[in-house]
């Protein structure tokens, strides 16, 4: 089994990552404010009253106002208006070591922006403080290509508010030839802890021995499986446990022959629902050992589950579907349970 | 009594598989600008705004709304958000119409949208989860089962996908935004397409679109002079049931039933096929065309597919559907509900350019989505109700 499972009281808990290379079009003005990171440099966008927006924003956040293109280039120095330490970074943060997550207001600039101060020690952090960017080797055109902040070297360090403001005026646009940045990639790392919860608990509990077990609503009386611990159509709590055959009908299917990064089933196989004898409610799973052109709704099936010493609390543990040597269902009998 | 609410203003942004010329704001703000161009108004004439989309994970901006609030001019202003999965563009219309027929707001704006070229919409609809087995590949994964049960109990032609897909991709031709206008689709194309969850080809199947489509809604009184008359909201509806339950209908859901007959209620309608002049309805892969024709109660219960058979749904047949060209050819997942109420509104003022059904007075625009569990639905006319 792949997955590290681990259980409390009996509710079975696992690893759960989602992780997806996102690519983000920035369009004009963001788009404007990349390319001018790759080249080393940071733009500001002069709103209509003047104001100048640090990094450039499309519109303007107290009139809504399209902003335009009124560029001017700022910092790179700038004071740290108010900042927070973080003792333990996570993986993805901008360093592996204790730093601050501040916002600069850089000169030139009439907002202050969000990003990493590398000063070593907490004690050398404070709100005034003047810091500049400790650019990146190789810059692509992200907010990246600023590795951090750091404290800039002695002067006016320790009278922060008095720092330098140079305003650099209209800029021009980039010299160099190269196509702006329209596009950046942020990808995406969440971690959580998936938990089973009680019903879908007992019933992998089951399945790690080889068993289908199924709940029973007590008001309508209809097998669910898997079970939810609840009749979504009655919304009562169904605690009556009925273990199923591992035989069922296929009510329809689908022959998939699309890539999925979330399937491990090799293309193309077919995509069945299956309705397990004694249930209501057909399981999705797949059927193999079985030419795809002979499947069909109607056709009796049987689970093939790992090698006994394999079984585990994980669906997984039925490999498959396939068919057994059972006549038909006919279709009108099928119709309440697609 | 409610209020009697008027789609003032409709704004849709050029459909396409990629939109690198601007970002999500940008993509709203287009879709927005031409909504209010429209409605003869300007952003300070906006009391509220209500956003909607799919899931986040679609583009991977966590609330978009909260980043949207300056590019839609929210300052100082009620915004909120709405999700219902696929149905969401059409239900955040109906949410904007209620804040108006509720007497709250005078004029508010409406916006759906997604960029779909952000990601792959397939990640998002079909998560592996632990201790799961991992059997479903996005959404054809999982309707392609429901349209063969489709097919198997109505007994319909195996064609009929293809005359639907057809039809709607060449009622895109005559859509300036629709994101699939190519000429040379043919009938043999579409039939010669692999198949990508067998039933379901790839020409039967909406593509992946970035997108906003964005609705000015108002009172009778707010209503401005503007080149094309309102069209009147006659009734809205919604309906939901859960994902799966024993006994579920699931091919002609009983929420999308009980939606249909509740918004027909509403709007006086007592035989749709005759008092409605056209409909846009959500239909990502091609049956489900005569599929919901059945469950709107246009056609009795495995009879939907003649209706595409002799041509009714056609841009000149009795009962016009998707002549835009429909989810089929633009597919900006949480924009797409709202394009059918667009379209459908657009239908009764008479704005509808090349695609207009003539004489076109009563309309409905129709979107469902999640596991064919959320319905929303307006009927609008050229009349006040």
């Amino acid at each position: 089994m792949s997955e590290i499972v681990s259980e409390e009281g009996g509710i079975l808990t696992a690893p759960h990552v989602l992780e997806y290379p996102y690519r983000r079009s920035v369009g004009p003005v963001l788009g404007r404010f990349f390319t001018e990171l790759r080249a080393g440099r940071i733009v500001g966008l002069r709103t209509q009253q003047g104001r100048v927006l640090a990094p450039p924003q499309e519109y303007d956040p107290e009139t809504g106002a399209a902003t335009g293109s009124d560029f001017v280039e700022i910092g790179p120095g700038g004071v740290v208006t108010t900042w927070s330490w973080v003792v333990r970074p996570r993986a993805k943060q901008p360093l592996d070591r204790p730093f601050a997550w501040a916002l600069v207001k850089l000169d030139g600039a009439d907002t202050a922006m969000l990003h990493a101060v590398d000063a070593g020690d907490l004690s050398r952090m404070r709100t005034g403080m003047r810091v500049r960017p400790r650019w990146r080797a190789e810059r692509v055109g992200h907010i990246h290509d600023i590795e951090c902040f750091e404290p800039e070297p002695q002067a006016t360090a320790d009278n922060g508010l008095g720092g330098e403001r140079q305003r650099a005026g209209e800029l021009a646009m980039a010299e160099e030839a190269q196509k702006p940045v329209t596009n950046i990639k942020t990808p995406m790392r969440l971690e959580y802890r998936y938990s089973a919860g009680i019903a879908t608990s007992r019933f992998l509990h089951g399945i790690a021995q080889g068993k289908i077990l199924g709940q029973r609503c007590p008001s309508c009386s209809k097998v669910y499986v898997p079970p939810r611990g609840s009749c979504p159509r009655c919304a009562v709590a169904t605690e009556e446990e009925v273990e199923l055959s591992d035989k069922g009908t296929i009510t329809t299917y689908a022959i998939v022959r699309v890539p999925s990064e979330s399937i491990d089933v090799p293309l193309p196989f077919a995509s069945v629902h299956v309705l397990l004898d004694g249930a209501d409610l057909p399981m999705f799973s797949v059927v193999q050992e079985c030419p795809l052109d002979q499947i069909r709704m109607g056709m009796r099936v049987q689970a093939v589950w790992v090698p006994r010493e394999q079984l585990g609390p994980t669906l997984q543990s039925i490999r498959y579907f396939k068919p057994i040597d059972e006549p038909d269902v006919p279709a009108e009998k099928l119709q309440e349970t697609v | 009594m409610a209020r009697l609410c008027a789609v003032a203003g409709i704004g849709q942004t050029q459909y396409s598989a990629r939109r690198d010329d601007v970002s999500i704001a940008g993509l709203l703000r287009e879709a927005a600008t031409r909504a209010l161009e429209d409605a003869g108004m300007d952003w300070p004439d906006i009391e509220a705004v209500v956003v909607g989309k799919a899931p986040d994970m679609f583009e991977g901006v966590m609330m978009p709304e909260l980043y949207l609030a300056d590019a839609l001019g929210c300052s100082g202003k009620p915004m909120l958000r709405v999700h219902t999965a696929g149905s969401v563009g059409g239900s955040t219309a109906i949410v904007a119409a209620s804040l108006v027929q509720a007497g709250i707001h005078e004029r508010v704006l409406t916006v759906s949208f997604e960029k779909q070229s952000e990601s792959n919409a397939m990640w998002a609809l079909t998560v592996k989860t632990p201790l799961q087995a991992s059997v479903v590949a996005g959404a054809g994964g999982y309707f392609a089962p429901l349209v063969r049960a489709y097919m198997n109990r109505s007994g319909a032609p195996d064609d009929t996908g293809i005359r639907v897909a057809l039809k709607d991709r060449r009622n895109a031709l005559k859509n300036p935004y629709a994101h699939l206008r190519d000429p040379n689709m043919s009938f043999d194309t579409i039939a010669s397409s692999p198949m990508l969850w067998d039933p379901i080809r790839l020409h039967e199947a909406c593509p992946s679109s970035d997108g906003a489509c964005a609705l000015v809604l108002t009172s009778e009184r707010s209503v401005r002079k503007t080149k094309y008359a309102p069209a009147w909201i006659h009734a809205t509806s919604m309906r939901s049931e859960p994902t799966q339950f024993a006994g579920q209908e699931k091919v002609n859901p009983q929420s999308g039933r009980d939606c249909a007959k509740d918004v027909y209620k509403k709007a006086g309608i007592s035989d749709p096929r005759k008092q409605i002049d056209m409909a846009e309805i959500y239909v990502p892969f091609s049956w489900f065309e005569p599929m919901w024709m059945e469950n709107l109660g246009f056609a009795p219960v495995g009879e939907g597919w003649k209706m595409t058979y002799e041509g009714a749904t056609a841009l000149d047949g009795d009962m016009p559907v998707n002549c835009s060209g429909g989810v089929l050819s633009s597919n900006p997942i949480g924009a797409s509900g709202m394009i059918r109420f667009a379209e459908a509104a657009m239908q009764v003022r008479g704005q509808a350019g090349e695609h207009q059904v003539d004489g076109a007075r009563i309309a409905l625009g129709h979107a469902y989505g999640g596991g064919s569990q959320f319905f929303s639905m307006w009927i609008v006319g050229s009349a006040k109700p």
